[in-house]
């Protein structure tokens, strides 16, 4: 269903939301970027960003310690 | 319904930074504030100036020492332990502290300052080096990387004067 997967999986903040950035950079208005990771500050972080940038935060939940975002791009 | 986006000029925020301290655990504030705002929409300028502007220099060598951090707690054999000033003192105790940090970084998955450093660059981060500084601690333009401009007291004020946020790092 997304557009693209980032695995973000063992990286700390802020490298997540950097990667992301990146990503979104290259991507259409609209499309969906889903990150898996495993720091547990990126819940809070994805949601500020996600604030900030005028994304939206689609998807947000966590299983087996893995954290799983979908994000669809401004 | 998402927030506004910050693309509208009118509403775009911005920070600038003044980075003064040069240790290895003191690089990692400001480089991480910046590029996580930067992602964030935010327009950004950083000041290195006194021991922060050797964190420009071309081939990074970050030191952090114990001696004397009393907050310097590392994890250790299942708790915290802290250094004793004594042992801190020793040769080698720097070093060895730095590479054991820097190990702990890989360790944790936590950037470098290396890849931080070139992220702030890719993202277009306005990176100012202190004339000042750089003139009395005789360092050369040709020995840092490409990016930073030069500037001084009055080239930070200015950006000061315009940026929401103020950080003195």
């Amino acid at each position: 269903m997304a557009d693209e997967i980032l695995d973000t999986k063992g990286l700390n903040c802020p490298l997540p939301i950097l990667k992301a950035k990146k990503a979104l950079k290259k991507m259409a208005s609209g499309s969906l970027l889903e990150v898996h990771a495993t720091d547990p500050g990126a819940t809070a972080d994805f949601e500020a960003f996600c604030r900030q940038t005028g994304c939206d935060l689609i998807e947000s939940g966590e299983e087996g310690g893995v954290y799983r975002f979908v994000i669809k791009n401004a | 319904m998402s927030a506004a986006a910050t693309t509208d000029l009118a509403n775009a925020k911005s920070m600038s930074l003044i980075v003064t301290k040069g240790t290895l655990d003191w690089a990692y504030p400001p480089f991480i504030l910046a590029t996580t705002a930067a992602a964030m929409d935010v327009k950004v300028s950083m000041f290195f100036t006194f021991y922060g502007l050797p964190l420009l220099l071309k081939k990074l060598d970050l030191q952090v020492s114990p001696l004397g951090n009393a907050a310097m707690k590392m994890p250790m054999a299942g708790g915290h332990m802290a250094m004793p000033n004594m042992l801190a003192m020793l040769p080698g105790a720097t070093a060895g502290t730095s590479v054991m940090m820097k190990n702990l970084m890989k360790k944790k998955g936590v950037a470098s300052i290396e890849d931080l450093r070139e992220a702030a660059v890719e993202s277009e981060i306005d990176m100012i080096a202190c004339q000042m500084t750089m003139d009395l601690f005789e360092y050369d333009l040709k020995d840092m990387i490409e990016g930073p401009r030069l500037g001084g007291a009055a080239t930070f004020m200015e950006n000061a004067l315009n940026s929401d946020i103020n950080l003195f790092i």
